[in-house]
Parts: C-alpha cells; structure tokens; sequence
C-alpha cells in the first residue's frame, strides 16, 4: 500500500516537473544557435544570447495560457491530493485530484497539438523541435495516467 | 465662520494660481485602422475659471520629421481648421471650450498620418504650462497586444473554476439548510435522523442539480453510523 502510494507521488511530482520545465524553458524549437518559442527568441552570439519577444500570433498566445493552466492545474491537483489523503473517508475515491489531473493532461495535449499543427514550417536543416517540446507531449500521457491512477485509487486506513 | 472660510479660500487660490501652471492632457498613443476616423482629445487644468479668451492649438509633426506644423487654432470663440496643409478637409473641431476639452476629429486615415500631434491650450491669465502630445499609429490591421490572448484564456479559465466551486459550496450550503429546517419544522429532535434521509432522498429524486451534495451528506450520515 505504501509504495502504491510513493509510486503515485512519484508520478505526480514528475509529471509537475516536466511541466514547469516545458512551460518555462524557453526551447519548444531550436535552429542551431537560435532557440524559440514559447516566450523569447534568442539567437546566440558570440556567447551571448540576443533576445527579443516572440511575434504576437494568437496560437503562440493560445499555447502559452494552455501550458501555464496544465501546470496550474497539475499543482493545484497536488495539493487536494495532500489534502484528500488526510481527510478523505475510509474507501473514499480521489476524485477532485483525478478531475484536475485530467483537466491537466488535456490542457497540455490541447497546447501540444496547436503548437504541432500551427508551428512554422522548417526552413533550413538545422530547424528541430527543442527539449520543451518533446517533454510538453510527454507530460501529456503520464498526466493522464496519473489521473487515470487517481480515479481507481481507493483511500484504505 | 463661513465667511472666514471663504476669504481664506480665495487667497490660498489666489495664491497657488501662482505657483502652479497650467496641465494639458491628451492620451499617450492612439491606435487607428486605415480609413477610419479618430479623435484626439486634449483636456486641461487650472486654477483659474474658464477664461472666455481660452485658446487650443493643435500641432503636427510626421514621423522622421523635425520640425511641426500648425493644423488647428482655437482663439476668441471662433476655430480655424487646416485648410492648406494634410489635412485640409479631413479635419474637425469637436471639442468644447466652456467645458474645457479641446479635442480635434480627423477622418478617413492614411499611413502618411502616421506622427505626433502636440496640444496647447492657454487659459488666460494662466498661460504658462508644457504642451502634451500624443502619437498617431495607424495599422491596415489593429494587432493584437502580447500576452492579451494568454491572460484572457487563463482569467477565464481560472474564473470558471472559482465559479463553480463557489456554487458547489453554496448548493451544499443550502441543501443542508432546507433539509435541517424542514426535520427540524416538522418531527422535532426524535425522528431526525430517519426522516432526514428521508427527505434527502425525496430532494435528491426531484433535483438532480443537488444529487451531488446529497451523495456526500448521506455519505457523512453513514460514517457518523459507522462510528456509532
């Protein structure tokens, strides 16, 4: 039962992780010195970054309230988990922490998917999609997971 | 009393009409589309009541260029619109001097637009006092802002949710009201626990909205008995 449990917060704080890391780092794509997306566009120069604001397309905006809101919920998720565990019912359903795990996991796979789709086309052969982006569809299905794991959870004494 | 305070009202004005000079306001940027129209408004304040004399002047400087040129003059209650320069034609007073606003309307707008227009206005005797000006931009499409978009989403998002937790909270609330008032109104302390359940279950059929709190109220009621 215990290490059903670790297992869980272990999910759940890897999942929070991955998602501060993809919202905030600022490399969904790279173009060999120049890393951009989701906020800056920063081209390195001879050892140093020269930034400017991304352009103010709507998806680019749309993609960023979808990242921050998946984080939000994921954390506030944790917290009714911590929260649930200690005043939840004998037998009783973790369900506030399934519903905002799922809401989570969808904002994220609904930011993903308009990034995916709406993202520039690649120019050169150096254009790859950064570290931001792949763990942004990563965190998509371990979120789910773990909402999935949320809602068969059962609270024993 | 009444007469001390207003003697020492109108020196202490008389006073810091001297001290303080005249504000002109105007905005700080005006975002237009091609062809439309736009208002310029330019407002003041002083210390002194409106003079009949006032004047507004208004000023335009394109971008990249030094020196402004004078388009609109307001002087001895008569305005006098551009009627050589860029705007000729395009430009209208629609201000109102006794109250003050100075405001200019220029119509069907072109990129050649594109500047600062500087407003003055002079109360007499109050006439010492820094212009204000206020930048023309004028775009084939209005762009959106960074990050308006991004804050919309998540206010909204994040208000729906406070929203319905505030009414999930006030449903219980007042589920668990009704349910008290009625056992309580009707078979006194004896039957309460029976005809509470009772009257939940009858709630719970007629309202589906409330079956939610009334779950988790029997759900307290068989803990409780569990406890028992």
């Amino acid at each position: 039962m215990l290490a059903i449990l670790l297992a869980t917060i272990v999910l759940h704080l890897t999942d929070l992780i991955i998602l501060f890391i993809s919202t905030c780092a600022n490399a969904w794509r790279t173009d060999g010195v120049r890393n951009y997306h989701l906020w800056y566009d920063c081209t390195q120069k001879n050892g140093e970054a020269d930034c400017s604001g991304t352009s103010d397309a709507d998806w680019l905006q749309a993609v960023q309230a979808l990242m921050v809101l998946a984080t939000i919920f994921c954390l506030i998720s944790f917290i009714f988990f911590l929260c649930q565990l200690f005043t939840l019912v004998k037998g009783g359903r973790f369900f506030f922490t399934a519903v905002f795990q799922v809401l989570a996991s969808l904002f994220v796979m609904s930011g993903a998917i308009i990034y995916t789709v709406m993202s520039p086309e690649v120019k050169n052969d150096n254009d790859a999609y950064g570290y931001a982006f792949v763990l942004a569809w990563l965190a998509f299905p371990l979120t789910l997971i773990s909402g999935f794991i949320y809602i068969v959870l059962r609270k024993k004494e | 009393m009444l007469s001390v305070l207003a003697l020492t009202s109108v020196v202490l004005l008389s006073l810091a009409s001297q001290i303080t000079a005249i504000v002109v306001y105007t905005s700080w940027e005006k975002h237009a589309l091609v062809g439309s129209d736009v208002r310029l408004s330019c407002s003041f304040f002083s210390w002194h009541w409106t003079s009949p004399d006032v004047t507004f002047s208004w000023q335009y400087r394109p971008d990249g260029a030094k020196e402004g040129i004078s388009i609109f003059h307001y002087g001895g209650g008569v305005a006098y619109v551009d009627n050589k320069g860029p705007f000729r034609d395009r430009l209208e007073f629609v201000g109102n001097p006794s109250r003050r606003d100075g405001s200019i309307l220029i119509k069907e707008l072109d990129f050649s637009d594109n500047g600062t227009f500087t407003c003055d206005a002079k109360n007499p005797p109050d006439i010492v006092g820094h212009s204000s000006s206020v930048r023309l931009l004028v775009f084939e499409k209005v762009p959106v802002q960074a990050g308006v978009v991004t804050g919309a989403i998540i206010g909204v998002v994040l208000g729906l949710l406070i929203l319905i937790v505030a009414i999930y909270y006030l449903m219980r609330f007042l589920v668990a009201r009704r349910v008290f008032s009625l056992s309580m109104s009707k078979h006194g302390k004896k039957g309460k626990g029976k005809e509470g359940t009772q009257q939940k279950q009858a709630l719970a059929v007629a309202d589906p909205v409330k079956l939610k709190a009334a779950a988790s109220e029997k759900k307290k009621q068989e803990s409780r008995r569990e406890k028992k």
